[in-house]
């Protein structure tokens, strides 16, 4: 089989067999790409992953496009991450459709109810995991809450408070920089 | 406009600016329901059930179902390659041009505001999601149901055992649906 079909089914594979995506995904990912196809090394794939983390989109499918263009170039990576996504459209579509057959049934009703409940459990846990991670510093903390404020009490798109994080991100690093430069010239003199 | 272009649209921007991954399309999605009405938080909150509770990256899982939900199996189709679209051009041009991207300059300082900033928006999108899980609508505008929150906080509760940590999301799913079933939820 050529490589380009191996990238296909290597990455079905993975979006076939790992639930969750992101983190989740790291172990299946270094069984199948590190130890089993050895395409790339562990090292090169926790920097995929950074790259990955630290770019726009969905992390899997970052994973998927940096392997498969390092293995095969541009059709490597959109080989990949259509191998990454084929199971995700498969399953989903099926289920979508056998559900909307059942949306009357008092049963479905009851039950999706009830996991209303776990996903406000699950999504609670994201949230907490999430917040540790992230929060490191008080000027971290004090992003969060602004931010927390104006997507709850505001109307203000997504995509603007995105970018304008992005600038004050970028702007109080370079300033928390320049005062660790002044305070250390203090010390020496 | 075209119902698939405007589909494509509107995930290929999520694409763009979900950063962190799939729970980070979620206030995304939210946006979009509450501008086209294409799907209700309800069918949200289903949707993300589903998602969690099948293989396959979260936000991928997502976008197949709003999609589908939308514009039938063509919808999913086309929100699904929308959303992945940015992705592949942008991881290609930084494998190819930007060595050492993640430890450029600019790059952590953008991320040093951006990781918050999803973490709230996240948290905002999760806010809005215990809203419509936890009260229910009566006559005169909505109340809080007991059962829901009371499932709600044991199932949490649950979760923080370290050794019910590791168990399958789609265990949780199927407990809170038969819990559904049984207590008449």
């Amino acid at each position: 089989m050529s490589e380009i079909w191996q990238l296909y089914f290597s990455f079905f594979r993975i979006g076939g067999l790992t639930f969750g995506g992101g983190l989740t995904m790291l172990p299946m990912l270094k069984y199948e790409l590190v130890e089993k196809k050895k395409w790339i090394s562990e090292d090169d794939l926790l920097d995929c992953y950074a790259i990955g983390q630290c770019t726009p989109g969905i992390i899997a499918v970052n994973t998927a496009t940096y392997v498969g263009y390092k293995r095969k170039g541009i059709w490597g990576g959109i080989v990949a991450t259509l191998g990454m996504v084929s199971p995700s459209l498969i399953i989903i579509t099926i289920l979508a459709m056998s559900l909307q057959n059942f949306m009357d049934n008092q049963y479905v009703v009851h039950a999706l109810m009830g996991i209303r409940s776990v996903v406000c459990a699950l999504m609670l846990g994201t949230v907490i995991s999430l917040g540790k991670k992230s929060l490191v510093s008080i000027v971290t903390i004090i992003i969060f809450l602004i931010v927390l404020a104006l997507a709850v009490f505001t109307t203000i798109p997504t995509i603007i408070i995105v970018v304008f994080s992005a600038i004050a991100g970028i702007v109080l690093k370079s300033v928390e920089a320049c005062i660790k430069k002044t305070k250390q010239g203090g010390d020496k003199e | 406009m075209n119902i698939y272009l405007l589909l494509f649209y509107e995930f290929f921007k999520t694409g763009l600016f979900a950063i962190g991954g799939g729970p980070a399309t979620l206030p995304f999605l939210m946006d979009i329901s509450e501008q086209y009405n294409w799907y209700s938080l309800e069918d949200l909150s289903n949707m993300i059930a589903i998602s969690e509770g099948t293989p396959g990256p979260l936000g991928i899982n997502m976008s197949t179902y709003a999609g589908f939900h939308t514009a039938g199996i063509l919808g999913g189709l086309t929100a699904t390659f929308a959303l992945v679209l940015p992705s592949i051009v942008i991881i290609i041009i930084i494998a190819k041009f930007l060595e050492n991207f993640s430890q450029n300059k600019y790059v952590k300082g953008a991320f040093y505001g951006i990781r918050p900033a999803v973490a709230a928006l996240i948290a905002a999108a999760v806010y809005n999601l215990f809203q419509i899980a936890l009260f229910v609508p009566t006559d005169t505008g909505t109340q809080i149901s007991i059962k829901a929150v009371v499932l709600c906080v044991v199932l949490f509760g649950l979760m923080q055992i370290k050794r019910l940590k590791k168990l399958h999301p789609v265990v949780w799913l199927i407990f809170a649906a038969v819990v559904g079933v049984v207590f008449q939820f």
